[in-house]
């Protein structure tokens, strides 16, 4: 079995006397797409929220390619080759399509102060023309991001985080607020990206959905999560056959 | 539009260039004057325009630089060697008053600025032995390039605009460079900009300090401009004209100060009919502006742009529904 591209083991985060999450462990392989779901208050979000290095877990680790990355900031793990997309929009909204792909990478190239001379696009136009024709916003890519529909600014959200060729893409519920049309297409993106990455280099995904038909669809493997702990982990067939998550989860 | 900028500019080169041989020596110091807050207020520009940092105490920078050049005179040293200084210092003290911005932001950042300037005025009035206090500093000299002498009026302000040209162009590489891309997404979306690596604290405390630093030389050639500098010049209510300024031209637009200080300098003297009526007319221009034109002059193409997109948007929808109706 190859290394893990991520690894959490004991992870655990409580508010006051209320345990968001309780010692949660798994592993993501190399060009997996690991789903994560469970009912609101199941503790998703703190997981993911731990691993994106917005809040400091209580307890546990985290380990990126085998190197612990517990605690460490967005910055940093940007730096290290973790992408993320957002549950709400985050955009830049005043620059144009082109430019959002553009600084998305442009800060993996060179140093602070090397990047002063740079070209504008930092030799990166090429690879956000790739993007931009692979999530098929040609026709906007020379817009304001902010002047774009809700779905297609869902698009360049999640275009952004492939932009510096990730080893590890977090996406925290890709299919929030977006039309059913458009759930296809993100769900046949994310599959193409995973099976064709830009690169060469295979980055393995962590889902957050709630949409079961996308997620099941979607991911190679899923984790169910019930108040703070894992209830099952499987491949999509197993977790629907599973009877403990039936009952806690998807039974309705 | 790219023809369109390269011509506008050209065009307010070639006026900056001509026009002030026409004019008599008060009208040489209104455009001296209108360059020197065109180079203070694009250093405004990029901390609040490009990088979102809501700064009003721009003013204390512009008074830390005509300080230390008038300093530096005073002691006999050369104008050429306190304009660096100036810089400098004003870049140091840029980094620090960044500082709060990496803690609080918009109204809060706005307040901790406006204490910074306040503390910096009263250096000013009360270290008398060094500022000369209320009675400020006078006798300050204009430079000379070897045996070139910038006494004159017109020699001075051929100075002051080489001046603006460089710090413009250099602004304008900047602002071309990823670096100019990375401020904007600090303004635009902090979270997001440093979950995608860009280091959110370092382009903050830089928008700051680059910012002091037009500031700082600005001040220091308005010392030798006027010639006679006190405290006065340095108040809140300065930063609150310079942020105006960079607003009503047009905060992230880069010739947005240009237009900006010529309301800020020029508009006065042309209301001066209104003698106490002035504010009053000022006042009313600007809150018309900001329901109007929110995102000042500049933008104004721009907005202009966006209607007649979706202008056409909706006549496209009308054109989509119609056909729709014909085919049920």
């Amino acid at each position: 079995m190859s290394a893990s591209v991520l690894k959490v083991a004991g992870l655990k985060k409580s508010y006051g006397a209320i345990q968001a999450v309780g010692g949660v462990s798994f592993e993501v392989m190399p060009g997996e797409i690991f789903g994560v779901i469970g009912p609101n208050g199941s503790g998703k979000t703190t997981l993911f929220n731990s691993m994106l290095g917005q809040i400091t877990p209580d307890a546990g680790s985290i380990e990126l390619k085998g190197r612990n990355v517990t605690g460490l900031g967005p910055l940093e793990l940007s730096r290290r080759g973790v992408g993320r997309t957002f549950q709400t929009l985050q955009v830049f909204g005043k620059m144009s399509v082109r430019d959002n792909l553009i600084v998305a990478a442009q800060e993996h190239r060179g140093s602070m102060f090397s990047r002063m001379f740079a070209p504008g696009d930092s030799g990166l136009g090429e690879r956000a023309d790739a993007l931009i024709d692979r999530f098929r916003i040609r026709h906007v890519a020379h817009l304001k991001a902010g002047e774009l529909s809700y779905g297609q600014q869902k698009l360049v959200d999640i275009a952004m985080a492939f932009m510096a060729e990730p080893d590890l893409v977090l996406l925290d519920e890709p299919c929030a607020g977006v039309n059913p049309s458009l759930v296809g297409g993100i769900s046949t993106l994310l599959k193409d990206l995973n099976r064709n990455p830009a690169s060469g280099r295979q980055s393995s995904f962590v889902v957050i959905e709630h949409n079961m038909d996308f997620v099941m669809d979607l991911c190679h493997r899923i984790m169910v999560m019930v108040e703070g702990r894992v209830l099952a982990i499987g491949t999509p067939a197993e977790i629907r056959a599973n009877k403990e998550v039936l009952d806690a989860y998807l039974g309705n | 539009m790219k023809k369109l900028h390269i011509a506008l500019m050209a065009l307010v080169l070639l006026f900056l260039v001509v026009m002030p041989t026409f004019a008599k020596n008060y009208g040489i110091h209104m455009f001296t004057t209108w360059l020197v807050f065109i180079i203070a207020t694009m250093g405004l520009n990029l901390t609040v325009g490009y990088a979102g940092q809501k700064s009003l105490g721009h003013a204390a920078f512009f008074g830390i630089g005509a300080y230390t050049v008038a300093l530096f005179l005073k002691f006999g040293m050369s104008f050429w060697l306190a304009l660096p200084v100036a810089a400098v210092n004003c870049f140091v003290v840029g980094m620090l008053v960044g500082w709060p911005a990496l803690r609080v932001q918009t109204i809060y950042l706005a307040f901790a600025t406006l204490g910074f300037n306040t503390a910096m005025w009263l250096v000013m009035r009360n270290e008398e032995w060094l500022t000369g206090g209320t009675f400020g500093m006078n006798n300050i000299a204009r430079p000379s390039i070897g045996s070139l002498s910038l006494d004159g009026n017109l020699a001075y302000y051929y100075l002051v605009l080489c001046f603006t040209l460089v710090m413009g162009l250099l602004l304008w590489g900047l602002l071309r460079s990823p670096w100019g891309k990375a401020f904007t997404a600090l303004r635009d979306n902090p979270i997001r900009a440093e979950s995608l690596g860009v280091d959110t604290r370092r382009y903050t405390l830089l928008s700051f300090a680059i910012g002091a630093v037009y500031a700082g030389i600005a001040g220091g050639l308005y010392a030798s401009q006027v010639q006679f500098i006190d405290p006065a010049l340095f108040t809140v209510g300065a930063s609150i004209m310079m942020y105006l300024m960079v607003v009503v031209g047009g905060p992230g637009y880069f010739l947005g100060p240009v237009l900006g200080s010529a309301v800020g300098v020029v508009l006065p003297e042309w209301l001066r009919f209104a003698q106490a009526w002035y504010l009053f007319v000022f006042g009313t221009a600007v809150v018309l502006l900001m329901i109007w034109l929110p995102d000042g002059l500049l933008s104004l193409p721009d907005r202009l742009r966006a209607r007649r997109q979706s202008r056409m948007a909706s006549a496209a929808r009308t054109r989509q529904a119609m056909l729709q109706g014909e085919k049920a």
